[in-house]
């Protein structure tokens, strides 16, 4: 279980990207996390991870207070959260097996990583992960060599390899087309419910959100302005989200082109 | 831009550049001519015109090259080859931990540890490997010893430069999937750095050894081993058609390790 | 290797090789790397005597380095300065001025077949020697000096600057050309305006670069009898001047840090 209290972040330029964002995420419970672009969803799950450090507020996974960790105590927090990158984030120049296997790489000493000898319940994990993606065929490529697609699926594997007791994603289907954007929404999605595994998906597509998530949170300009089932996102709701749009005439059409064109959003983004 | 009360009226420059490209090229062109001027002070042009006598000389003193005369290079040629591949391989390995302590996104601290890799850098860089040379043959004395150290330590400011520059130019988004599966920082080098500079490391330790072939060749001149030494022989007693036979296998070498450095880049990039 | 049945998942996994993958051939190659290096080390017969001599005097050329004296030497090393300098300066420029046409010459792109051909020989014939070999030649049929020293540096830098700058017109936009061309423009104006613009600054980087490289090169050439402070060096090594030697490397290394930081400036402001 995950709870964040007033969590808070300044950046040294002086924006800030987050007020007081205070929520719970129940085992299991799958959050879409939407927003214009600049309202701080990154920046918010990248503090979950302390990828980012965030200047105030407490972070509780379990019961240790992330926001306060350090060094080995960090790194051991980092391992028991998975994270799905936008651009995939796999190291290109290294196989799929060594890509899924490095979700291992807090739990196994650096000499055991280095020669590439992981334990035989670590590779077998990783040949079924691969399995449960599609891609049980492929471990010996190179993750350049693969698809947009088959790249996200291998970024999965990576963060389930490493046990996650909460999976934080980061837009998922931003450089997906609307196909397999769904096929990898619905991936993500039975993976978190096999496991009981809660999950926060940043996502800019509005129509995938309320689709695959169990719950929606809005941000607008750092600040929670939602928080409640995506059968509540009601036109009016999006307003206070993204600023003025026609909203039903949006929904109409494809769910990839919504970009937002108003001058109202543009007051949010330079946050 | 100027501009005329009714119509804009459009000039290549204005007033001030003009003026200022017009006393950037004086100052150049003075500047040239006064150096000119300085240099050749002391230089006898009794001496310059006769140059094609003796460049007529010399060239009917080379032809034929003493063809024979390679019995006796085959020896310092596996010397040089030897010093350019042991002096590149120290180089390397020494520049390696150089290039990372120099990295911006990897040196431990950026005040103090930097500065002294970046000095170590420069420093290397600026003296050539033949005055390396001098100064190793003066101090552990004449031999191949000398000459692997001379071009060890020539390189590595050229592949720690070159490397750090790679390191700083890596995709952070890959470095930080590493750090959140909980790596450690010996594991995030291992698996998100290194995969990425492999490559631009061969390319420069290979393109590094060609250069190093090419420098050792000469190296013997002031007595660090090699085909330099035969050369300098064949100078002071002036036997020029020794000396066109060494140039002959000189340009050999160079032409077969670039062709060898040129496949061993394409083959890694 | 194949996938695995569902229920009978590898429990290891070892990394395939990249580039040779014929197991014979890489054992093949290993080997010989392995011999080689014996072979190669074995031909250092080190007289461990003498080197241990050395460390002494290896000692004092650190104390010499550590406090250089300017002052005994000063005439000399002034004078080594200055031939240096004008001679770096004179070589480079003269350099650039043949360059410009030879690498206008050897670009595919620009010139006939004819000519191309007879400007990459030029390149071919200046890259394929060292700076010393070149001045060796040069002292003997232009005498000991700086003269000679200066005709060693344009050479050398005729080939450098040609080649790289013959390639980057090789890559210049074709379609800017193709532009300049359609407006019915001749050959000197197609250089004028579409080659110019794009190669400017690179060509004034490079020339910067080259100024540094020919005044390393001139702290070389000395040795042979070219002129320059190599000479001047020479003799301080040669005498044991250890301190005067340091105070030299002392300002080579000052004038390439000053000269390097001075032509990343001029870089920035011509782009």
């Amino acid at each position: 279980m995950l709870k964040l209290d007033k969590l808070s972040k300044t950046y040294a330029t002086g924006d800030t990207a987050l007020r007081q964002v205070t929520f719970e995420v129940t085992a299991g419970q799958v959050v879409g996390l939407i927003g214009p672009s600049g309202a701080g969803k990154s920046t918010l799950i990248r503090c979950i991870n302390r990828l980012v450090e965030p200047s105030e507020g407490t972070i509780t996974l379990g019961d240790t207070n992330l926001a306060r960790l350090k060094g080995r105590a960090l790194r051991r927090a980092r391992r028991r959260i998975g994270m799905i990158f936008q651009e995939y984030a796999l190291v290109e120049r290294l196989t799929v097996m060594e890509n899924v296997l490095s979700g291992r790489l807090g739990y196994v000493p650096a000499w055991r990583s280095f020669l590439r000898r992981y334990s035989p319940e670590d590779v077998s994990q990783a040949f079924s992960l691969l399995e449960k993606v599609g891609l049980s065929d492929y471990f010996n490529k190179r993750a350049d060599a693969l698809s947009g697609g088959q790249r996200q699926r291998v970024g999965i594997a990576r963060a389930l390899e490493q046990n996650p007791e909460l999976l934080l994603v980061d837009e998922p289907t931003a450089s997906l087309d609307p196909k397999t954007s769904r096929q990898i929404m619905r991936l993500i999605g039975s993976a978190c419910r096999e496991r009981n595994l809660p999950a926060i998906i940043n996502i800019h597509d509005v129509m995938l959100a309320q689709q695959f998530t169990d719950r929606i949170i809005g941000l607008r300009a750092g600040e929670v302005v939602f928080d409640g089932s995506p059968r509540a996102l009601t036109d009016q709701v999006l307003t206070r989200i993204f600023g003025d749009e026609d909203w039903t005439r949006m929904r109409g059409e494809e769910p990839d082109s919504e970009q937002t064109r108003t001058p109202t959003v543009d007051l949010a983004e330079g946050v | 831009m100027t501009r005329n009360s009714s119509t804009p009226v459009w000039h290549y420059r204005t007033r001030t550049q003009t003026l200022i490209h017009w006393l950037g090229w004086f100052s150049l062109v003075a500047l040239t001519v006064f150096c000119w001027q300085l240099m050749n002070e002391n230089t006898i042009w009794a001496f310059v015109s006769d140059a094609p006598d003796q460049a007529a000389d010399i060239g009917g003193r080379m032809f034929p090259p003493a063809w024979g005369y390679i019995d006796e290079l085959w020896a310092p040629l596996w010397d040089t080859i030897n010093i350019a591949t042991l002096g590149t391989l120290m180089g390397v390995a020494i520049a390696i931990p150089v290039a990372f302590l120099a990295a911006t996104n990897t040196t431990p601290s950026t005040r103090f540890v930097r500065p002294v890799a970046l000095l170590v850098i420069v420093a290397s860089r600026s003296i050539n490997s033949l005055i390396w040379a001098l100064l190793l043959v003066a101090i552990i004395g004449p031999g191949l010893l000398a000459g692997v150290f001379a071009i060890g330590l020539r390189s590595i400011g050229f592949v720690a430069k070159l490397l750090y520059e790679a390191i700083e130019e890596i995709d952070t988004t890959q470095v930080e999937a590493i750090r959140a599966t909980g790596a450690s920082g010996a594991q995030v080098i291992d698996y998100a750095i290194v995969p990425q500079i492999l490559p631009a490391f061969w390319g420069i330790s290979v393109f590094r050894w060609d250069i190093n072939i090419r420098e050792s060749t000469i190296l013997g001149l002031v007595g660090a081993g090699g085909l330099g030494i035969q050369l300098s022989a064949s100078l002071a007693t002036l036997a020029w058609n020794q000396v066109a036979m060494i140039f002959v296998v000189i340009l050999a070498t160079v032409v077969i390790a670039e062709w060898v450095s040129a496949k061993v880049r394409q083959a890694v990039i | 290797m194949q996938a695995q049945i569902s229920h009978q998942r590898p429990t290891t996994w070892k990394r395939p090789p990249v580039i040779f993958t014929h197991t014979l051939w890489r054992w093949a190659i290993y080997t010989g790397a392995l011999i080689y290096l014996v072979l190669a080390v074995q031909t250092i017969d080190i007289d461990w005597q003498r080197v241990w001599l050395g460390l002494d005097r290896g000692w004092k050329f650190v104390e010499g380095f550590l406090t250089p004296d300017f002052t005994t030497r000063w005439r000399d090393i002034r004078e080594g300065l200055t031939e240096s300098l004008t001679m770096t300066v004179t070589s480079t420029v003269a350099g650039i001025l043949i360059s410009v046409p030879i690498g206008i010459g050897a670009a595919r792109n620009l010139a006939p077949m004819p000519v191309y051909l007879a400007c990459r020989g030029i390149i071919t014939l200046s890259r394929s020697f060292q700076e010393i070999i070149i001045a060796i030649l040069l002292v003997a049929m232009f005498g000991f000096g700086p003269f000679a020293g200066f005709l060693t540096l344009a050479f050398t830098s005729i080939g450098f600057l040609s080649k790289l700058l013959a390639e980057d017109i090789e890559e210049c936009d074709p379609s800017q050309i193709e532009a300049i061309r359609a407006t019915g423009a001749g050959w000197w104006q197609v250089v004028n305006y579409a080659i110019q613009p794009q190669v400017m600054p690179r060509l004034v980087g490079l020339s910067l670069y080259r100024l540094d490289i020919n005044f390393r090169e001139s702290a070389v050439i000395g040795i042979v009898g070219a002129g320059g402070i190599g000479a001047t060096l020479n003799t301080a090594i040669d005498r044991y001047e250890y301190d005067s030697a340091g105070a030299i490397l002392i300002i080579i290394i000052a004038i390439v840090l000053v000269v390097e930081y001075s032509s990343s400036y001029v870089r920035r402001w011509v782009q």
